[in-house]
This record gives structure tokens, C-alpha cells and sequence, in this order.
């Protein structure tokens, strides 16, 4: 089998953006995933995002770990690099690339099973770590590709397609983050793209972890009456508690919203996320009032989506790290290496 | 046997850890050295901060030898626990030094040796009135009574105190108070010196002290790495240690305070070779420095990086397995897995270094050619070399070192009409070409994936396009041998057909048991091999001799194996010579085994 390419097609009168691309400009080879896949959905809205956003695709970086949400990284944004690296490892690479070449935006996309179970120590630390990316978890509680076992997120009761319910309690991957510092917290749904557009605009905007959990259903293994991961029990239990909004640096921010109904979030570009809380008596920037209003929601069968939590004070891993405004693999030879006269002087201390 | 005889000696002291005793100990060994004489020091530890015994062998040889000897001729014997073990280990005609506080008659038990009391607890214990400083003041003492036995120049020794304790000089008077408490205890109640002593020489000029894994670290600040990756573990922790110490002092812009380095500590091996990986990808020269335990865990990003051709150097400080092992011991146990690391067909290329100069040159060479071949390229070093001081030159830097930073498209190239595909071999020389990520709007973006792919870097489940790729990374590998550090070899003054091959640490061991074995008529010529795949020297090497002992710190006799496997030598010419008790090898055991398989030889 070998991957398909897509053909590109420029309508007259195309809407483009503010570099003059347009929204086929942000496309990558066709996807392999099954008709209705809710990935495909997230993979759109990806590069929706990256289009309204205006991010030069090639100044962005894909990064994913194994299983289907980990292959649609070569669906969006073909003139990015991508980086389909070891299962549950796409946070250690994205890391490592971070450290290497801030300047970049990264963008990394994984799913419960890469996530949740095989990866769980290097997503939490990447959040601890505060690096400067979006995590995009693709969540449909099953595991896909080897053909429908539980995942670490599926819900206690929740049956798979074939044979039992699950009994043992699900990783909340937003409890997680908000327990281990991660400085954006989102969740949404595959089908509800206007939310999830803007969530990603934000969590691309933030300088720090992004993390947003997306429900994402698997049409051929867990989309079933009995699952809490398809489409119809999604839909019915799906709550907004936040509403974000990217506002640009150019943009025009206005300074007059209803009180106690929105919140401007000020980001290190200059742009503004708006939040609107949707929500009475929600504080997205209070770690502990989010923290418990996710796990209320996860007593219940509400599905609390929208922008749970941001904090922009917190130093991201390359500022922490004093790294130069330069990204680090430009930075010429000459000045890395000490040279021969310092070396006598070290070795004085060795004599 | 070696000496002991004037500057020919072995020296071993018996500590507690967690006592101080290290430093009193590095003062003692850098006396020696600062008198002109050669000396080497290997330190055998607990996997344990405090309270278990921990042993630290001085060999000071004017010829410059720098293996174990396997002799101990002065024991200086701190640690009560071990007093038996201590007593035992003496060689005949030799001398023991104890804490005569409280007197053991046991220790009177060997008449072959001298047993020397001195009080050292009572005499401190009478002076000075601060618990912790009487344990420090203890190792000062046996300083000065070791100084008073052998002859060494104590105005050294003194200055030496007075450079240790220069940013807080008010510990002066008393640590040279201790110093005189030993030095004249041994003066007015013992007999001194002993048969062997010390006198200056001037064999150490242009030499300094330094242990492997701080060369390694520099070689990493001069070889231009940018970003280090680490999960601590002994004995690999003070290669990162050493880098970050010289990247603080060397790479922090002074204007504007920035970090030219990136150092993160991982929270597993794992994610520090993945973090290294990311990191080599995305264009910065960057590493990894770990033992054998974490290596295993890495296998399944090693295999990545080899399958998608990612620059990223691996240090292996050996430390003794399988599993935890012994984790402060020594041995050259990783010698076929880091050749093979990893699922499916892999082949890596590894640098042997054998002491602190070949760790600061090698960890250069490896950044090199992690990136002119695009492969993983590993450092296999050991916790003798890694956490040992040797003698050895003084590095120096060739300014005119230029990286050699492979085949990195350009903007400006994809602008002018390369056409680029990640895995084609465009020069007949197996070697791809690589983009960094944000190089060009249009041209040069890739997909880095470890599935199956073609050489034009798409994803494929396609045989012949898998093996095309497969087949090349093969002959890739291979075409390195020739740009690695050849092989060094060493010949007898006289015709022999008998050779010794080994890698690594073993060297002075080796170096030493040809000369003595060559004395007894016995003659060796030696080649130490420093590079995997094997240079075609090796080949040849092997074919000019009837036998060869391949001599080797592990059990399975891994280099051999290894020698079989990837050249058309005779198993049968190859005899393995194996330690691994994980102490360093001794002349001592080279020439033995040697022997004894000549001997039987002789008789069969």
C-alpha cells in the first residue's frame, strides 16, 4: 500500500489569509482511516486552525507517536515537517526538537492508547516540563488498530463491541494534566468544530503544554449502544463550560464584554484569548475550582468540554532554560567551541 | 613480579564511604603526581552513600604502566569491618597500617608482613572536639603517616592543603595539624621508611589526572553539542555532570546570559534517547550518556534512529550486568549489544575508547560521524575509565577543526533545483541527504517515520522498496569502517605468531603483560581495535597469526564473538581470555592465563 496524494485544486475567488495561502494549501496526503473516523474530523480542523492562524506550514512541526490519531499527521500540512516517531515517545522527540529549534510551532497528535497507557510517563512530564507545544489526545477509548480492545480512557461500565463492560476507573487525561501543571486544559469533540477550531488557535497561541482531550469516536470498533465514546452518547451528554476565542495581535481587541460572562486572557505574542464562560461561577485561570468542577463532570455523565484551564504566567521549558532568542542549531560553530587557548587554562585545573 | 621497589609500588587504602576519605585519598595520589612521578588511582566503591567499605588502589610507576598490577604492597587499613579481607590481601613482604586506637591482636596473624599501629582515632579524637571534623580529620592524619612511610614531599602535600581549602582558609591550620599529628607519630614510633619510597622525578610534565567521563563531557562542549539528554545512573552521571559544568562556564553569553546548551534531565532512559533523537533530527548536535541498563531500555528508539538515519551519539559507561548487576563495578560487557541494539536488522557504529584522551577524542569523532552517516553512533567507554583518574597528555584543541556536519540541504541548494528525497542515495556513497524542519516553504518537508519506507521517503509495505532502503543502510554501515579511528598496533621486537587482540580499558593491562611475557621468551604482538565495524587492518591483522588471545573484561567473550561474526577469521585461531570479576584487569591475570595456555599447549 502506499500513500495517496491528494490533488490540489484553486478555485477562482478562494478565500486566502493574511500570507495569501489558501485552505488547500494546508492539506496533506489523503487519509487512510475508516469513512466517518472522527480523526479525520480533528485532522480538518487542524489545519483549519494553522490557515486562520496563518502559520507558514513549513514553519511547523508534526509530531506523533503509533496508532491511527498518530498517522494523521501526514493528512494535514504537507510542506511541515512530521515526525511519526516510537509508540507512547512523541513527547521525548518533541522535546528534543524543542530544544533544538524553538522558533518553530509544534503540533503533536497521539491518542488514548498512545497517551493513556503506553505513554502516560512522557506526557505527564512533558507537561511538567511546560514545553512549548499543542498535544492533541484523539480519544475514542479504544484501541483501533489491533482491533478494538479497552483503552486506559474507556469508562467504567462502558462495553466493548465485542464481550464485557470495563470495569477498572478511566485516566481523565484533563485531570491529569490540571494535577501535573499543565498551563492549558481543554477538551472537545470531533463533531463540534467551531469549538474545536478555536480551541486549537488557543492552545497553538499559548506559550507552554497545550493539551486537548478530543472525543473522538471509532466508527468500527467503538461507536456502539453501550459505548461512552461514540457519537451518540457523545452527543448527548456533551457540555460547554468555556468558550475560547484567538484574537490576534493586529486584531482590534475590544476592551467591553459583560461582566463576569468573559474573560481576557493576555498571551506572550500580544494576541488575546477571549473566554467566554458559559458556565456561571467557572474560573478557567483557578487551577483548583477547575480541577474539581472535571472531576464532578466525570462523576456524572456530562461531558465538560471547552477551554477548563490556562495559565500564561508559568515559564515555558525554553525560557526556564535561558535558551537564546536564536534557535539553538543555528548558532554558529565559532561560538560553541571554547577553543585551544581555553583548553590550556582548563587543563591547569587537571595538573 | 612488579616492584615493590623506589617509585614501583602499590598502595590501597581501606575506607568507610560517606567518610570523607575520596579527598584525603586524591591528595595522596596528586602528591605523588605533582612529584614527577606516573601514578594511577582506581577507586573501588559500594552502590551506597554512606557506611559500607570502599577501597582506593594507588599504583605509582615510574615506567608509566598504567594497569592493576594485582598487587598491595602498603595497606592502609581505615575500615574495621574489613580488617580480615585487608590482612589477607597483602602481598608477601608487605606492609599494613591500622588504627592502633584499639589494638587487634588478629592482625598480628600473618607473619609474612609488617603490621604497623598507629592511634589515629585517640590522636585526633585528643585534638580536635567537633565529631564530624575528627572522622575528616582521620584521612588528613593517615595522609601525613603514609607521607612519613614513603618519602613524599610534604611541602607539596602543603600546598596542595592550601590550594584545597583557598576559599576557606580558616580550615587550613587545622587539616595541616592532622597532617603533622600522622606524619609525626610515624617519625617518632615507627620504623621509616619502608623498602619502597618516593623520589621526585619529572615524568609527569605535560600529563594532568583525569577521569573518562569528565573528558567525555569537554569533548562534547568542543565537538559543538548543543543539547544533552540524561537520566542519572551510575557510572555514566558525571559525563553530564562534566558538560554541564564546562557549558555553564564556557557557553553562557555574557551579555545577555543565555544558555548556548540545552541539558534535560529525562525521566527515563527512554525518553533521554528520545529527547537526544528529537533533538539530532531537528539539526543540533546532541547526546546521550548512559550505562548499560539504560541502553536496554533505549533499544526501541535506537532501532528508530538507525531505521530513519537520525544523527544522535550513545555513551555506554559500562558498568557490570546482567540486570542491576553491579552497578560500581567494572567490566566490557556491552560489546554485542551496542553492536546490534535494537528489533530486526541493525548494525551500529562504535568507538572504543581506552583512557581519558581517546574519551575527550572520540566523543569529537562520534558527533561527527553520527552525522556524516546519519546513524546513532555509540561511545563505549567504562566505569574504569569513566570514574577512574589516569594519567594521561594534556588535551589540547586543534583550532582548525572544522564539524563535519554531513549532508544538510540548504535553502538556497532547494532554491537552486535540488531535488531532494530523504532516502535517496544521490552520490553512490549510500549516504542520503537530510532537510532540517522549516528550511523551505515548498521543498524539502519529509515525513520521519520508523515504518516501512522507500527511498524516496513515503511510507511503504512494498518488499523490494523496503529492501532497497534496508540493503543500502547495510553497505552504509559498513563503508564507516574506514572512518573510524584505526586500529592500534603494537609489535614485539621479535617474529612472533602470536598476537593479543583487545578493546578498550584492558590496554595497559595488556601492554604490560607483553613486556614481561616478552622477558620470559614469550612474544606478542597486540593490536587494540577502536572501532566497530571492523577496519580491514583487523582482517589481516588476524590472518598473519596462528593464535591470538582476544583478552576481554566479560564472560561470554563477547568481542570475540563479535570478531567471528563480521570477519571469515578461524574460531578456532581466536582463545578467549576473559575477566570479570569487575575490578579492573591486572597484568597480573593476562599474563597468567597467557601462560598457563602456552603451557598447555607445550604438553598436549
Amino acid at each position: 500500500m502506499v500513500s495517496f496524494t491528494k490533488p490540489k485544486i484553486r478555485r477562482k475567488n478562494e478565500p486566502t489569509n493574511d500570507i495569501g495561502l489558501i485552505r488547500s494549501d494546508y492539506d496533506g496526503a489523503m487519509s487512510t482511516l475508516c469513512a466517518g473516523c472522527g480523526h479525520d474530523s480533528v485532522t480538518a480542523a487542524m489545519g483549519r486552525a494553522f490557515f486562520e492562524l496563518a502559520i507558514e506550514p513549513y514553519r511547523a512541526v508534526k509530531v506523533s507517536g503509533i496508532g491511527c490519531s498518530s498517522k494523521t499527521t501526514t493528512y494535514f500540512m504537507s510542506q511541515a515537517h512530521g515526525n511519526n516517531t516510537v509508540h507512547g515517545r512523541m513527547p521525548a522527540v518533541a522535546t528534543g526538537a524543542m530544544a533544538a529549534n524553538a522558533d518553530l510551532t509544534y503540533i503533536g497528535v497521539s491518542g488514548d492508547g498512545d497517551s493513556l497507557s503506553i505513554g502516560l510517563g512522557q506526557l505527564v512530564h512533558a507537561m511538567r516540563r511546560n514545553v512549548n507545544m499543542l498535544y492533541m489526545l484523539e480519544n475514542n477509548g479504544v484501541y483501533g488498530l489491533t482491533k478494538g480492545q479497552f483503552s486506559a480512557a474507556a469508562d467504567i461500565g462502558s462495553t466493548a463491541k465485542k464481550g464485557g463492560a470495563n470495569e477498572m476507573a478511566p485516566i481523565d487525561p484533563c485531570a491529569l494534566a490540571l494535577s501535573v501543571g499543565a498551563t492549558f486544559v481543554a477538551r472537545s469533540f470531533s463533531g463540534d468544530k467551531e469549538q474545536l477550531v478555536n480551541l486549537i488557535k488557543a492552545g497553538l497561541k499559548h506559550k507552554g503544554f497545550a493539551i486537548i482531550d478530543v472525543t473522538s469516536p471509532c466508527v468500527s470498533f467503538n461507536d456502539h449502544k453501550g459505548s461512552t465514546k461514540s457519537y451518540e452518547h457523545t452527543f448527548k451528554y456533551y457540555h460547554k463550560a468555556v468558550h475560547a476565542d484567538y484574537v490576534p495581535p493586529s486584531a482590534e481587541i475590544r476592551a467591553s464584554y459583560e461582566d463576569g460572562e468573559t474573560m481576557p486572557i493576555e498571551l506572550h505574542d500580544g494576541g488575546v484569548i477571549n473566554l467566554r464562560k458559559l458556565d456561571n461561577g467557572y474560573d478557567p485561570t483557578d487551577r483548583a475550582s477547575a480541577f474539581s468542577k472535571v472531576l464532578e463532570s466525570g462523576q456524572s455523565d456530562e461531558i465538560l468540554t471547552g477551554l477548563l484551564y490556562i495559565d500564561e504566567t508559568t515559564k515555558d521549558m525554553t525560557t526556564r532554560k535561558n535558551l537564546p532568542k536564536r534557535a539553538l542549531n543555528t548558532i554558529d560553530y565559532a561560538e560553541l567551541n571554547p577553543g585551544a587557548n581555553k583548553m590550556a587554562g582548563l587543563m591547569k585545573e587537571f595538573g | 613480579m612488579s616492584g615493590p621497589a623506589l617509585n614501583d609500588f602499590v598502595i590501597r587504602v581501606a575506607n568507610v564511604n560517606g567518610t570523607g576519605s575520596a579527598s584525603a585519598n586524591g591528595l595522596l595520589m596528586k602528591a605523588i603526581f605533582r612529584m614527577g612521578i606516573p601514578v594511577v588511582g582506581k577507586n573501588v566503591f559500594p552502590s551506597n552513600i554512606q557506611g559500607l567499605p570502599t577501597w582506593y588502589e594507588m599504583r605509582v610507576n615510574e615506567d608509566g604502566y598504567t594497569g592493576r598490577s594485582g598487587e598491595i604492597h602498603l595497606m592502609i587499613a581505615m575500615n574495621a569491618e574489613t580488617y580480615a579481607k585487608d590482612l589477607a590481601s597483602v602481598s608477601p613482604g608487605g606492609y599494613l597500617l591500622y588504627d592502633s586506637t584499639w589494638p587487634r591482636p588478629s592482625m598480628l596473624q600473618r607473619d609474612d608482613i609488617t603490621v604497623m599501629g598507629v592511634p589515629f582515632s585517640q590522636m585526633v579524637n585528643d585534638t580536635f572536639t567537633h565529631a564530624r571534623s575528627r572522622i575528616l580529620m582521620k584521612n588528613m592524619a593517615y595522609v601525613g603517616a603514609v607521607a612519613a612511610l614513603i618519602n613524599l614531599d610534604m611541602d607539596v602535600v602543603r600546598k596542595m592543603v592550601e590550594d584545597m581549602f583557598a576559599s576557606k582558609t580558616k580550615l587550613i591550620p587545622s587539616n595541616m595539624q592532622a597532617l603533622e599529628l600522622g606524619l609525626n607519630y610515624v617519625t617518632d614510633n615507627i620504623d621509616h621508611p619502608l623498602p619502597f619510597t618516593l623520589e621526585k622525578r619529572d615524568k609527569t610534565n605535560g600529563k594532568v589526572m583525569i577521569d573518562g567521563n569528565t573528558a567525555a563531557g569537554l569533548g562534547c562542549v568542543y565537538g559543538g553539542a548543543t543539547v544533552g539528554a540524561w537520566y542519572p545512573i551510575t557510572p555514566s552521571t558525571s559525563v553530564m555532570d562534566s558538560f554541564s559544568k564546562y557549558c555553564h562556564k564556557l557557553r553562557i553569553d555574557p551579555e545577555t546570559g543565555e544558555h548556548k546548551f540545552a541539558i534535560i534531565q529525562a525521566e527515563d532512559e527512554l525518553a533521554a534517547a528520545g529527547l537526544a533523537i528529537g533533538a539530532g533530527w531537528n539539526g543540533a548536535r546532541s547526546f546521550t550518556p548512559t550505562s548499560g541498563a539504560g541502553i536496554s531500555l533505549m533499544n526501541e528508539f535506537i532501532g528508530f534512529a538507525y531505521y530513519t538515519e537520525t544523527p544522535t551519539v550513545f555513551f555506554d559507561i559500562q558498568r557490570v550486568g546482567p540486570s542491576t548487576g553491579m552497578p560500581t563495578r567494572t567490566q566490557q560487557c556491552d560489546i554485542t549489544t551496542t553492536a546490534y541494539c535494537s528489533h530486526g536488522d541493525t548494525k551500529h557504529i562504535v568507538l572504543y575508547p581506552a583512557d581519558p584522551k581517546e574519551c575527550f577524542e572520540m566523543s569529537v569523532n562520534a558527533l561527527d560521524l553520527a552525522e556524516r552517516f546519519q546513524a546513532p553512533v555509540f561511545v563505549l567507554s567504562d566505569l574504569d575509565i569513566g570514574m577512574n583518574d589516569w594519567m594521561i597528555d594534556a588535551l589540547t584543541w586543534d583550532d582548525n577543526y572544522v564539524p563535519d556536519r554531513g549532508k544538510i540541504v540548504t535553502r538556497e541548494q532547494l532554491e537552486d533545483g535540488f531535488e531532494f528525497f530523504r532516502y535517496l542515495d544521490v552520490d553512490g556513497d549510500h549516504i542520503p541527504y537530510r532537510t532540517l524542519p522549516g528550511t523551505h516553504p515548498t521543498k524539502g518537508a519529509y515525513f520521519n517515520r520508523g515504518s516501512g519506507h522507500n527511498k524516496y521517503g513515503r511510507y511503504t509495505e512494498d518488499g523490494e522498496e523496503y529492501k532497497e532502503v534496508v540493503d543500502r543502510l547495510a553497505d552504509k554501515w559498513f563503508s564507516a569502517r574506514s572512518h573510524l579511528p584505526a586500529p592500534v598496533i603494537r609489535k614485539s621486537a621479535h617474529k612472533t605468531k602470536a598476537a593479543i587482540l583487545a578493546i578498550g580499558s584492558s590496554d595497559g593491562a595488556i601492554i604490560e603483560a607483553c613486556d614481561r611475557l616478552g622477558k620470559t621468551g614469550l612474544h606478542l604482538d597486540y593490536m587494540r581495535v577502536r572501532g566497530f565495524p571492523f577496519a580491514d587492518e583487523v582482517e589481516d591483522f588476524m590472518a598473519a597469526y596462528d593464535t591470538i588471545y582476544v583478552v576481554e573484561q566479560n564472560r561470554d567473550a563477547q568481542l570475540r564473538s563479535l570478531l567471528i561474526n563480521e570477519t571469515n577469521v578461524l574460531k578456532a585461531k581466536l582463545i578467549p581470555v576473559t575477566y570479570y570479576a569487575g575490578d579492573p584487569l591486572s597484568y597480573k591475570f593476562v599474563m597468567e592465563a597467557i601462560s598457563e595456555h602456552t603451557a598447555i599447549r607445550k604438553t598436549a
